[in-house]
């Protein structure tokens, strides 16, 4: 991480020596390209840095692995609050943050901003084919709570003016929560100039299970028979354990 | 100090978990109870999703109960064949339970129904341990005390008769079937052991000695909660092994304190004690159904064939 940091450092200092020839608008690097959830996991921050050749904005998307997910809304049946009505959506990205220099409607009109997906209002995902005879406010409804329910478990974030300058080199952290899905995440940096993309610039950024919640959940999943016998001998054993430590005379 | 549980996908405090796992472990130690009633809403009040309450505590109740069967079959207070009717039951109960649960889960109503199943089981058992205990403390004071003489009871008539030595019983084998089928059921859909329904249900229903029923109701709850863990490990994988050895941890060392303090108190406030715990829990989970959400609308994964 310190090299890389060196690297882009030296980097930015030649941009901007005057013998600086064809560099390129915008660079970018992570301070890491990989997250292992262990057992002491609870969230992480990622720093991501850059420079720029001259003033503009940056703007930072950040998508996770896409999942299909099930919207339920509840409603009162008999003094008791039960889920009613439910809504399938399908490709909805697990993980989803902008980061900018400004606030997103100062850098780019409506149109770009829905090209390039900033701003939870223009993210795409279809909604399955046997609810769409809801009305088209219910179904916002749905949409809607899709983002605030991601939005109070971290894991949808709009943080414009998040993403600081200092003279040309620019930095913002990116955070992921502790329930941050597994897969590979993509990242997308834009540089904007005049309501348009000038440069970008994407990597990908790869979050798994490792050590032994790793081996844990692929057990469970893979082998759920041999799991499910594993945590039985597991309990056997402990129970039998505790029955001999703490035997009573 | 933050632990990051792989099914259940969150991190918990370990001290939290096993400070749960020690006081239910206590309770458990000082009433003679389970505590997989108390556990399961426990675990859903801080935030682990219910389908995955529900199978890890069934998992730590065969730990549990492997302890406490040992203890009894020590004293000889273990009626294996009786048991062994009563797994039969258990086995087919936590069975359709498993897949009942699974049904539930598809079609977006297994909270509704665990929390639900909570309410009416914790309501109806935290009723009759407060009037029993009240009852109790009365007559104390009063000095009398009676006991009933032997009864025929109505299972005593049904054909598939079989006797059973340890508990001096001659009868049909329909009744303990039906009691571990209906025990098997609850095992599955709310994660619990069962024995606040069983035991009664053998003294009461089946004319069972007291002596044998606690020893009995474990050897049960051992094959029925493992049958659960493996069943719900393969239909929903929702058992998460980290995080029942965590509790279970506690769970042990609580017990012994409980079973130490049990002595020095007395039975009937014990009682009163548990049953004003137990209809606590109750009131809470009464309240998260009956008050408006703060978000009526809730996301969960598309779970399909």
């Amino acid at each position: 991480m310190a090299s890389r940091l060196l690297v882009l450092l030296c980097f930015s200092l030649l941009a901007a020596g005057p013998v600086a020839a064809a560099e390129p608008p915008l660079v970018a690097d992570m301070s890491q390209d990989s997250i292992s959830i262990t057992s002491s996991f609870t969230g992480t921050e990622i720093l991501l840095f850059g420079a720029i050749d001259r003033p503009g904005d940056v703007v930072v998307v950040v998508q996770g692995p896409r999942e299909d997910l099930v919207v339920r809304r509840k409603a009162r049946v008999s003094g008791i609050w039960m889920n009613r009505k439910s809504v399938t959506f399908h490709g909805v990205p697990a993980y989803y943050a902008v980061a900018s220099s400004r606030p997103l409607e100062d850098i780019a009109p409506p149109t770009v901003r829905a090209r390039y997906r900033l701003g939870g209002d223009y993210l795409d995902f279809a909604i399955a084919g046997e609810t769409h005879q809801l009305a088209g406010q219910e179904l916002l409804d749905f949409r809607e709570a899709i983002l605030r329910n991601k939005a109070r478990e971290d894991l949808f974030a709009i943080d414009e003016e998040q993403v600081r300058f200092r003279n040309h080199l620019f930095r913002t952290s990116l955070v992921f929560p502790a329930n941050a899905p597994e897969g590979d995440y993509s990242v997308n940096v834009y540089l904007m100039r005049g309501g348009r993309v000038v440069d970008n610039q994407q990597s990908t950024l790869s979050i798994r299970k490792a050590g032994l919640e790793r081996t844990i959940f692929d057990l469970a999943n893979e082998q759920p028979a041999l799991y499910g016998l594993i945590a039985i001998v597991i309990a056997l054993f402990a129970g039998w354990l505790a029955a001999v430590a703490f035997r009573r005379t | 100090m933050q632990i990051y549980f792989p099914i259940a996908e969150l991190s918990l405090n370990v001290f939290l978990v096993l400070g749960m796992g020690g006081g239910v472990g206590f309770l458990s130690g000082l009433f003679g109870v389970g505590g997989g009633f108390l556990m399961t809403p426990l675990l859903i009040f801080i935030g682990v999703p219910p389908a995955v309450a529900v199978a890890t505590e069934a998992n730590q109740i065969v730990a549990a109960s492997v302890s406490g069967v040992i203890a009894h079959w020590r004293r000889n207070n273990v009626d294996i064949k009786m048991g062994l009717i009563l797994v039969v039951g258990g086995f087919a109960g936590s069975t359709v339970g498993s897949f009942l649960f699974k049904l539930l889960r598809e079609i977006g109503q297994v909270d509704l129904v665990i929390s639900l199943s909570f309410v009416v089981f914790l309501g109806v058992v935290g009723t009759l341990m407060v009037i029993e205990s009240v009852r109790l403390m009365l007559r104390s004071r009063k000095g009398g005390y009676r006991k009933k003489a032997h009864q025929h009871y109505w299972a005593h008539g049904l054909p598939f008769k079989m006797r059973f030595h340890k508990s001096k019983l001659y009868i049909s084998i329909i009744p303990p079937i039906l009691v571990g089928f209906f025990v098997g059921l609850l095992a599955a859909i709310m994660g619990v052991g069962g024995g606040f329904i069983m035991i009664p249900a053998m003294i009461y229903l089946l004319g069972m000695p007291t002596s044998v029923v606690v020893g009995t109701s474990l050897f049960q709850i051992i094959f029925v909660t493992a049958n659960v863990t493996f069943l719900h490990s393969i239909n929903t994988q929702t058992v998460d092994v980290a995080l029942a050895v965590l509790l279970l941890a506690g769970a042990v060392i609580g017990a012994q304190f409980g079973a130490r303090v049990s002595s020095k108190l007395r039975g009937e406030q014990l009682r009163a004690l548990l049953g004003a715990i137990v209809l606590a829990v109750c009131a809470k989970l009464i309240v998260d159904l009956i008050f408006e959400p703060s978000d009526l609308f809730s996301l969960g994964p598309l779970v399909t064939e």
